[in-house]
């Protein structure tokens, strides 16, 4: 468990952050710029020092009362919004800089494996002058884990990035996701990496924590200004059953349901994350005969509220006992008024799009 | 062209530049750093202090020098002997003149390091020492090369400083400034212009060699 609490002032801004997330997975912290989300992810590293603090990660007090580790002592490794890679190393320099400081014994990261997953041995010799945003994005990532960290913290670490230099290094991140049990802490204010990267969502504003727990719920909760945004949608994770190669589909387990996805998405057991737009999701009283549709399923009506004047958004959890992974419908009002539905009700779910969140 | 007192002069210079600067550097480059990263406000008093020599007429500065250095000083006392008029009392005098001219660069190129690798260098288990060895001071090796440069260049041209507290003993002080005011003053212009020329050859290689380090280091480090 990673447990934090800060509070205190820095100038006119004005900290009161705690919030509890489980050490294992990526962890996200969201919200709109000026909410904190970078400083508390600094008193975390030990960077910023608020005057009351108090952080254990898994049993092990890094700050509390007058108890405060420095940031060399602490087993992080962090990742700053922008390359912060020695100019006067090479490459290779860089990331020898940590390897050669981590505790003996501690860690797992092979120095070869990770050169491998991150593609970076061709740009060893190189001096840091001379590489792509998302080449030093990526061997800044490299350097941080050679130092054996217990938990990795990324600053925004995309937002420095134009769009094809995202895309080049988020598979990187999803991997290391797949391969390393390190837990990690990801800032963010791009809802769409979240959806593709976290597992956890602590949701920020103003200084303070709205929300923290499985982003699945956090994204859905109806409290939350999340499912309020123009384009709203679901995220859950799958596992393959198996695939019909013949049509091209493969058939996904979600909790409380099955899923058609059309495309080969890996062996049987392997995880995906689907991502499903409120907007894509309509509702009907009975099961509709002869549909084009693939993906009708029953589902427990949750919660209701109107998004604003003509619309409604609409939390569903999925199993006729609603059991399931909750869903998010956005339905005109008009409809919604001509059904009848009401919370508690259990409809069926035509399901017209699902994406990888994750390629 | 030369005789065999000019080579004792210029050999003496040379050894006054070199033995200044080293100590300007053991002096500098720690107090360049306590003055770009200490919040403390009493730290522009000591900056002021230090720049102090760049405004300051030399012989004003040598004065008070020689004050401190007299035979009653508490720094004779400390020390058990008297440093006017020799080679170590010079090395005092422009050590404390040429200060500003290393201090101010090395100061400067600590205070443009980002912030960020000071602080990336921690979060990779670097202990403070060790990341001032390895990371703060290669990247300020350029301010450093510079403020090496200028003080070298600066402790071989003076005058004022050591005309007070060095006069000209042969091999002991006489360094090139005040070599060549001698030679002036007894209308040997002959070998005034030999030392005045040399001086000026030197002067322009140590500019041209500082130019070619700042610009071989930008190159690399952007």
């Amino acid at each position: 468990m990673i447990e934090a609490r800060f509070s205190g002032e820095q100038g006119s801004f004005k900290l009161d952050a705690d919030f509890t997330v489980p050490s294992k997975g990526v962890t996200a912290l969201f919200g709109p710029s000026g909410s904190g989300k970078t400083t508390v992810l600094r008193c975390v590293a030990g960077l910023t020092r608020v005057r009351n603090g108090r952080l254990v990660i898994d049993g092990e007090t890094w700050q509390e009362g007058r108890r405060f580790v420095p940031v060399h002592r602490r087993a992080v490794g962090y990742v700053f919004q922008e390359a912060s890679l020695f100019p006067h190393l090479s490459v290779r320099g860089n990331l020898e800089f940590g390897q050669k400081r981590a505790k003996r014994g501690q860690g797992t990261i092979d120095f070869d494996d990770l050169v491998d997953l991150l593609a970076i041995a061709p740009l060893f010799d190189r001096p840091t002058a001379h590489l792509s945003g998302g080449e030093r994005q990526r061997v800044a990532l490299g350097r941080a884990l050679l130092s054996q960290p217990r938990l990795l913290l990324m600053d925004e670490p995309l937002s420095a990035l134009d769009r094809m230099g995202r895309e080049q290094i988020l598979p990187y991140l999803e991997q290391l996701h797949r391969t390393l049990s390190i837990p990690v802490l990801y800032v963010s204010h791009d809802l769409e990496e979240i959806e593709r990267l976290a597992d956890t969502l602590v949701l920020m504003r103003r200084g303070t924590v709205r929300a923290a727990g499985p982003i699945a719920d956090v994204i859905s909760n109806p409290n939350l200004p999340l499912v309020h945004m123009p384009e709203p949608a679901a995220v859950l994770d799958g596992t393959v059953k198996e695939y019909d190669s013949s049509y091209g589909i493969a058939k996904v387990e979600v909790p409380g349901g099955m899923l058609l996805v059309a495309g080969d998405l890996g062996p049987t057991g392997t995880v995906r994350r689907l991502r499903i737009g409120a907007s894509d999701v309509s509702l009907s009283r009975e099961a509709v005969m002869d549909t084009t549709i693939l993906n009708a399923l029953p589902v427990r009506i949750d919660t209701v509220q109107p998004s604003g004047d003509t619309q409604m958004t609409v939390r569903l959890k999925l199993g006729a006992e609603g059991s399931g992974a909750p869903l998010l419908s956005r339905v005109s009002r008009l409809s919604w008024d001509k059904l009848g539905f009401q919370p508690g009700d259990t409809v069926v779910a035509q399901i017209k799009a699902v994406a990888l969140a994750r390629t | 062209m030369f005789d065999a007192a000019m080579f004792e002069t210029i050999l003496l210079t040379l050894q006054l530049a070199a033995v200044t600067t080293i100590v300007l550097l053991i002096i500098g480059i720690p107090l360049a750093w306590w003055l770009a990263r200490s919040k403390m406000r009493a730290k522009e008093i000591v900056a002021v202090l230090v720049s102090l020599p760049i405004v300051l007429p030399p012989t004003v500065l040598g004065f008070y020098l020689l004050i401190a250095m007299g035979p009653n000083s508490p720094l004779t006392e400390l020390i058990g002997r008297s440093l006017p008029f020799t080679f170590e009392g010079l090395v005092v005098g422009s050590t404390i003149y040429s200060l500003p001219f290393v201090v101010n660069p090395i100061r400067n190129a600590f205070e443009t390091m980002s912030q960020r690798h000071w602080e990336a260098a921690a979060t990779l288990r670097a202990r403070p020492l060790d990341a001032f060895l390895n990371v703060a001071l290669p990247l300020a090796l350029p301010g450093i090369l510079t403020g090496a440069i200028l003080g070298f260049a600066h402790t071989m041209g003076e005058f004022g400083v050591v005309l007070m507290i060095g006069g000209s003993i042969p091999g002991e002080t006489k360094v090139l400034s005040i070599a060549i005011f001698d030679f002036v003053e007894t209308l040997e212009w002959g070998k005034a212009h030999v030392l005045a020329g040399a001086m000026l050859v030197l002067s322009f290689a140590v500019i041209l060699a500082m130019r070619m380090v700042e610009t071989r280091f930008k190159s690399d480090l952007t």
